[in-house]
């Protein structure tokens, strides 16, 4: 029993001839649907841009595009988790409605002293959101009961509670001014204002309003240094691999790759810039995605989620504590849907009883149209954020349009069942 | 001279970077057996998928001739309609419904889309005794056993007016009786006229009842030999491509001390809670040792090793375990594998692999702590790691990225010997680690065996291949019932022994 009866191992042999077209032919089959995605939102924002003659692309209309969806991409943040982990969240729309309420309730009608300062008052609601996640989240780890139906049960709880504290139907605020820069707010000006284009003077002597272009230095600064830290890991990440002698994606796909996300971004700074600056939630928005990025690609709790939604029984067998982590999903599912409800209660300036109403479908829609298996154990946190954002487009620019909120869904629903379709299709084919 | 009934010629079929098969050739004879035997990977069930039209015309090169013509399947129903059926390894029927039900599901007799359930019950009482299975039409699937179920998908198959019969690995999940039982009807079958393509490891099954066996390996017929030829020797050489004079194997072993000793564990059923599954067993195993438990199904030897295991399995239990001569706390799978015991599961689909991510993932699975610092992944480490233990345990794929889901059965069973070889195991349990794997990979599996019981681990293996256990132990229990009721040095043991040991135990527990 030597080597010449021990098996040949069959992919050895023809390996070292076909390695490489084949690593750049796989690097750009797994990627495939990611960059499509990408195309996919760049196609319908150049198709808004075109049918409201502009309007899409404007500065005042990308900060409330931002605004407007930033908190369907936090909750769909955790919603990702949760579907990866191979559950559902409906309630989400419903926390995020109650804990609006809750926090108003405590910055406004309640006299609470120190816990109606804004920010304590922000940080009780993400604790509140936190057990809401952690019981409903208990009965559905340790008790085994389907997260459809426990989370039914919030919604319908949650939306009850939310009406029933604000009285009825009635609303509650207005909403202290600092809470509101939450949504509302940009990042402070700490760098000045550089004027690239001197804005027109008329005869009066009078600048124009809206000529010339001004540059709010500091988010043009942090958009550069986020363009080059993103630029940096990825060429380290690189080099790493090859040092190690493995191999990285072929140099031609990231360059563009790399490229094509710089310029886009710096596009987006740029109109931000032109304006008032990056809003204050599209900075809590990026830092989230980063977090969760980092924690599905890097972090052991992460992988242990996809372990979980792959396969339940042999995660547990490989020593993960399986219901625990399913607790945890869901305690950060609430956190995040808690979050999005100050986001929706800042937007508005007060709470009201519709808060939220319906948002957990776009929140779930997200997840799914950004390529989430609803068997669990797959799905992408930039994909779903893509998938959010495509949402949101849809329903920025057909308003513009002037399209009836009625076809809205009917669009966005087909748009949903297309990119599943689309994901079903690709996965029969290879 | 026989007439040809199938012909397959110069089938060529390639997927995304891989050459399935190239230019094979498939000759059936009318009204013979006709087995077809190979590795996992060589190419076997993707041959049969072109000839059952799960691959149409055009996904593949080379012709098909069925009965002297020329067939051009675009699906499964065109090659059904010219009675040519498949039932595959794992069964197609659903455990809610009856047998009557299952049989002519999607066939049913109807008019006007109202079930006659006369005439199907009648129809299914005719199909069951034709395949001997004596069971009322409108059992459920689920409560029959897996052998019975075997026989629910011939009976389903012969309704559709079979002309050519197709079983891939048919008695891959049955006991000695029922695959027998399985065999003479194949037999039965033959003598009426009929036709069938056998696929499967089992040797010993093959040489039975096969007029023909056609050996593929690595995508090409390696050759079609006639039934006086048959032997089981030529037929691994074939498949494997080498003499394979011994079928283990050889260790020398350095048994030290006792390093896992279980003391009186008992069990009871999780959900009949007055079952005692398992009834104090008491058992040792040492330092390079590798210690077999033989004994027949449902003799509760799974049940034990899962119990023992982080008690992934059964409810009040009691008993001591002891490494290195300390009592040690294994109530939860994280603790047990924390003091060093590693559990590799018999049902590597349903416990042991996410088959939807590919090995790297799979591989780091059971000790994330060695691949991360603070929670953090370390993910070029983590590649290290899954190339040394796919170049440790030969697991044959183009990359560590492969889904394991598109793995054959013994390069899913080394990920998952992988996963917990990783894990640095003191006492490693191994149930049935070679079930549904062929000849080539079983030997490289005993060779894992061999290397980590070298290396100082105590090795526990569940096997219900007598065979095996006697090649590759160094001393066997017998479990019967619950109880462990023999204990043999394997130099002392034999199969009738270990039958012995068996029977006398059912007696006393009787």
């Amino acid at each position: 029993m030597s080597t010449e009866t021990s098996p040949v191992p069959q992919s050895g042999v023809a390996d070292d001839g076909q390695q490489r077209p084949r690593i750049a032919v796989s690097a750009l089959a797994t990627n495939l649907r990611e960059y499509g995605l990408v195309l996919a939102l760049i196609i319908i924002m150049l198709f808004f841009q075109f049918t409201t003659d502009g309007t899409l692309f404007k500065p005042l209309n990308l900060s409330n595009l931002v605004q407007q969806n930033s908190f369907i991409i936090v909750m769909a943040l955790g919603m990702l988790l949760v579907i990866v982990a191979g559950h559902i969240d409906l309630s989400v729309g419903s926390v995020a409605g109650f804990i609006g309420a809750l926090g108003a309730n405590m910055m406004v009608t309640w006299q609470l002293g120190l816990l109606s300062n804004p920010l304590v008052a922000s940080i009780v609601c993400l604790i509140v959101g936190a057990a809401i996640g952690a019981a409903q989240g208990y009965w559905i780890a340790y008790h085994r009961i389907p997260s459809f139906i426990v989370t039914l049960g919030g919604m319908l709880i949650f939306r009850g509670l939310c009406q029933a504290m604000l009285g009825g139907g009635l609303s509650v605020g207005p909403l202290p001014a600092d809470f509101k820069e939450l949504s509302s707010g940009f990042i402070p000006e700490v760098l000045g204002v550089w004027t690239l284009v001197p804005p027109t003077v008329n005869a009066a002597g009078k600048t124009i309003f809206g000529s010339g272009v001004q540059l709010q230095m500091t988010s043009v600064v942090l958009g550069l240094i986020g363009v080059a830290a993103y630029a940096w890991f990825g060429l380290s990440a690189r080099r790493t691999r090859e040092r190690h002698g493995y191999e990285a994606e072929p140099f031609a796909l990231f360059a563009v790759k790399t490229i094509v996300i710089s310029l886009l971004t710096l596009f987006l700074v740029y109109q931000f810039a032109i304006y008032k600056g990056l809003p204050i939630v599209l900075v809590v928005m990026g830092l989230l995605i980063g977090l969760f990025v980092f924690v599905t690609k890097r972090m052991v709790i992460g992988r242990r989620v996809y372990a979980l939604g792959g396969n339940a029984k042999a995660a547990q067998l490989s020593g993960i504590k399986t219901e625990r982590l399913t607790l945890y999903v869901f305690i950060n599912m609430g956190v995040l849907s808690a979050l999005g409800g100050l986001i929706i209660a800042a937007r508005l300036g007060q709470a009201v009883p519709a808060a939220g109403l319906g948002s957990e479908l776009d929140v779930i829609a997200a997840v799914f149209i950004g390529g989430a298996s609803a068997m669990g154990g797959v799905g992408q946190v930039i994909a779903t954020v893509v998938g959010g954002f495509i949402m949101g487009v849809m329903n920025n620019g057909m308003s513009i349009m002037g399209v009836n909120v009625d076809w809205q869904q009917v669009v966005k629903g087909l748009v949903l069942l297309g990119a599943v379709v689309f994901d079903v299709y690709n996965k029969n084919k290879s | 001279m026989a007439s040809t009934i199938l012909e397959m010629r110069g089938i060529t079929k390639t997927f995304p970077g891989v050459k399935a098969l190239s230019n094979v050739t498939l000759s059936v004879e009318e009204g013979e057996i006709h087995a077809i035997v190979g590795e996992n990977g060589a190419g076997k069930s993707t041959l049969m998928k072109v000839l059952s039209g799960v691959y149409p015309t055009g996904t593949y090169d080379g012709t098909i001739v069925f009965r002297g013509q020329e067939c051009q399947f675009a699906g499964i129903h065109d090659s059904e309609r010219l009675g040519i059926v498949i039932i595959h390894q794992e069964l197609a029927l659903v455990p809610m419904l009856s047998i009557a039900e299952n049989i002519f599901l999607g066939n049913e007799h109807a008019s006007y889309g109202i079930i006659d359930w006369n005439a199907n019950e009648t129809r299914t009482r005719a199909l069951l005794k034709k395949v001997g299975l004596d069971e009322d039409p409108k059992t459920l699937i689920t409560n029959i056993g897996v052998g019975k179920q075997q026989l629910v998908e011939i009976a389903k198959a012969l309704s559709k007016e079979v002309k050519l019969l197709i079983l891939d690995e048919p008695t891959a999940s049955l006991s000695e009786k029922d695959s027998q039982a399985l065999l003479d009807l194949l037999l039965e079958f033959k003598r009426q006229g009929m036709t069938s393509i056998l696929i499967s490891h089992k040797l010993n099954e093959v040489s039975r009842v096969a007029d023909h066996v056609t050996v593929i390996r690595d995508g090409q017929t390696i050759e079609t030999m006639e039934r006086k030829d048959v032997s089981e020797d030529r037929i691994i050489t074939s498949m494997v491509g080498r003499s394979l004079d011994d079928r283990y194997p050889p260790r020398e072993p350095k048994i030290g001390e006792v390093v896992l000793q279980v003391k009186d564990w008992s069990v009871y059923h999780p959900i009949h809670a007055e079952r005692q599954v398992i009834k104090g067993i008491d058992l040792t195993v040492r330092k390079g040792e590798v210690v077999g438990i033989a004994g027949l199904m449902g003799a509760g030897r799974t049940e034990f090793a899962m119990s023992l295991f982080g008690r992934s399995w059964g409810r009040r239990i009691t008993g001591s375990v002891t490494l290195d001569g300390k009592p040690v706390d294994v109530s939860t799978v994280g603790k047990a594998v924390e003091q060093g015991i590693a559990y590799v599961t018999e049902d590597r689909k349903t416990y042991g692999l996410n088959l939807i991510d590919h090995i790297k993932h799979n591989v780091s699975a059971a000790n994330m702590k060695g691949v991360s610092k603070r929670g953090v992944i370390d993910d070029l480490r983590e590649l290290s790691v899954a190339n040394e233990y796919r170049a440790k345990t030969n697991i044959r794929a183009p990359s560590v990225y492969q889904l394991t889901g598109n793995l054959s059965g013994g390069n899913q069973q080394k990920v998952v010997l992988s996963k917990w070889l990783f894990a640095d195991p003191e006492v490693l349990i191994l149930d049935e680690p070679t079930r549904g794997i062929d000849v080539g990979a079983k030997y490289e599996i005993y060779t894992i065996i061999a290397r980590l019981a070298a290396e100082g681990r105590a090795v526990l293996v569940i096997s219900s291949e007598m065979p095996e256990l006697l090649g590759i132990t160094d001393r066997i229990y017998v479990m019967n019932e619950g109880r462990i009721v023999g204990e043999m040095a394997t130099a002392d043991a034999s199969q009738e022994k270990i039958m012995r040991a068996i029977v006398r135990g059912e007696g006393k527990a009787a």
